[in-house]
């Protein structure tokens, strides 16, 4: 019988002949933390009695969620991974490097066919190059950090299969936003989410990894999509020389199989405070707004950058309206910057950050006050999530976010399209 | 190993940030943690739950991050169990590793109301309602899951299988 991607991949990495169901135990090719997570870690894994990582060049110790730190209490946390990083020659990411996920991509760490834990849901992010990768907790990481193997059950998969060509002004932030709401928040619960057609291949991967970076919104173990041509290119761009990968097997068993119209989209809005209440952006067209986010493993790549820079330059962000921009990582921020994205961002009034997860991780950054409304290009809208539990959180595109900045009021970015 | 209290009832999709909003993260003492278990949905609940309460809600619970403080923040609040419809993934794992009992019951919700006092015997999948005087069947752990709780969690279990770092 044929395999797909995650069967194959979990077979490859626990010497078993594993199809969906079967439980094993894998050989783990990069694991990470990040300073959410990393106290829990490091303290379990000394109550563990561990002395040395199984191996600390694949081990990467990220300083992400709130950095630089804002509060005592982060401090002493960022200090105990430092010391705790570079006295076991971990790889460690300082304050300023980026948002752990991407730079597990940059780094070479996350490889097509690999097997990746990290401490953070979104680690699902890495299948947009073919790898399975999946959260876990701080004390099954304290295991991986002494065995460098981890219990998995392998998990059936859910085919997504988008075809057809997105209408302009609408971008695969606004696909992942539609599949979620149709899929439902738990849809894909303990399975993989495999997407496919023609309309994810002509994505680039930058693009892809928005679409993977979501699928635990729909409670999936991990996102994947077939590693290609343009997968190799990319990872070989960064410096790296990637492994081959699989593809899953024209008679692999898939539990179901959702199929678009690319053709048919909208731009979309999650609208609070759940990630699954989507409704197209001409439902909620008018709502004003107080803060825009433009970043996080999401939405912070050169790619959404430069899209959001073109609706910006030239213009400004509407008075008593602040927009925050973060790029992904040091590499994005350099682009950026050399590209002229930045000066843009600056010269229409938004505040540039340091890159990091920003107010997406709750810390700092962008926190709201009760009764404020945030349009954010990140991955939740839980309530409480960016500071007030009584502040609303819109997600959407980095269009949709830019074009709303401007108009002060949540905006359908077509409207561009008619007057142009 | 049998588990009682009080009910406390909530929704479908309870998600990570509502357990513990994320600006709670900065803390770093579980008792300080569970100061604010569930304030984005009901800030009284440390209150309700410190003489020990049994979660009941539908379906999804625990949905959203990796946060491992998400189970100890309702653990050291006083949850002695969560019985849920169905859970988040890595919610289920870490409420295991920590020594937290989760019990998926397919039809809990219709037979439970708040308040009332709950009886759960793990091994069996068992959850006796005394208010109403019904037994409600939840899904049996299997046996190494059971010895994870009954230690109290995975850290305490290594330790006392005798499994040492290499």
């Amino acid at each position: 019988m044929g395999k797909t991607i995650s069967e194959k991949i979990l077979s490859h990495a626990s010497g078993k002949d594993a199809y969906a169901g079967d439980l094993v135990i894998a050989k783990i090719d990069a694991a990470m933390t990040h300073d959410g997570m990393a106290k829990l870690v490091i303290e379990a894994f000394q109550e563990m009695g561990g002395r040395q990582l199984w191996d600390p060049s694949r081990v990467a110790v990220v300083i992400d969620h709130v950095a630089p730190s804002a509060y005592e209490s982060f401090s002493k946390v960022h200090k105990m991974m430092r010391r705790f990083a570079l006295q076991q020659g971990a790889r460690f990411y300082e304050v300023g490097s980026g948002i752990c996920h991407q730079l597990m991509i940059e780094s070479g760490l996350v490889s097509p066919g690999g097997l990746v834990v990290g401490t953070d849901s979104h680690t699902c992010t890495y299948g947009a190059v073919g790898a399975f990768a999946t959260g876990i907790g701080s004390t099954e990481m304290a295991a991986v950090f002494l065995s460098g193997k981890l219990w998995f059950k392998v998990p059936e998969t859910l085919k997504i299969v988008v075809d057809g060509k997105l209408p302009p002004m609408v971008f695969p932030k606004d696909l992942i936003l539609k599949i979620v709401g149709t899929v439902g928040a738990d849809g894909a619960t303990y399975k993989a989410v495999e997407y496919g057609g023609s309309a994810v291949k002509a994505l680039g991967v930058e693009e892809r990894l928005t679409l993977t970076n979501m699928a635990v919104e729909m409670g999936a173990k991990t996102g994947l999509i077939e590693p290609d041509e343009k997968t190799a290119s990319y990872l070989a761009s960064l410096g790296h020389k990637p492994q081959q990968g699989f593809k899953s097997d024209e008679d692999a068993e898939f539990v179901d199989e959702l199929v678009l119209d690319a053709e048919d989209l909208e731009p979309q809005v999650a609208c609070p405070h759940a990630v699954d209440n989507v409704k197209p952006v001409t439902a909620v067209e008018g709502k004003e707004v107080d803060q825009v986010f433009l970043g996080s493993c999401t939405n912070g790549r050169v790619t959404d950058l430069r899209e959001a820079a073109k609706i910006l330059r030239g213009k400004h962000v509407k008075k008593g309206v602040r927009m925050i921009v973060i790029p992904a990582s040091r590499r994005v921020y350099k682009q950026a910057l050399k590209e002229g994205l930045l000066e843009v961002f600056l010269d229409a009034g938004c505040a540039v950050c340091n890159p990091g997860c920003g107010p997406c991780a709750g810390g700092h950054q962008g926190i709201l006050a009760p009764g404020e409304v945030c349009v954010s290009t990140s991955n939740r809208n839980f309530k409480a999530r960016m500071g007030s539990d009584e502040a609303e959180i819109y997600l959407v595109s980095p269009v949709t976010a830019a074009v709303t900045a401007i108009e002060g009021k949540i905006t359908d970015p077509r409207r561009l399209l008619k007057e142009a | 190993m049998k588990v009682s209290g009080k009910a406390v009832v909530f929704g479908d999709n309870v998600n990570t940030d509502v357990i513990i909003p994320s600006k709670y993260l900065t803390l770093l003492d579980p008792v300080q943690i569970a100061q604010h278990a569930m304030e984005g949905l009901d800030p009284s609940f440390p209150e309700k739950a410190k003489n020990g309460v049994i979660i009941v809600a539908g379906r999804n619970f625990g949905c959203g991050s990796s946060r491992e403080q998400a189970p100890i923040a309702l653990k050291y609040a006083g949850v002695r169990c969560v019985l849920a419809e169905s859970f988040a993934r890595i919610f289920y794992r870490n409420a295991i590793n920590i020594g937290l009992p989760v019990l998926e019951s397919p039809h809990i919700r219709s037979e439970v109301d708040e308040g009332d006092v709950l009886t759960v015997t793990l091994e069996e999948g068992k959850v006796e309602n005394e208010t109403k005087g019904c037994v409600i069947a939840a899904l049996k752990l299997p046996r190494f899951i059971l010895e994870i709780l009954e230690d109290g969690g995975l850290i305490e279990h290594l330790k006392k299988k005798g499994v040492k770092a290499p």
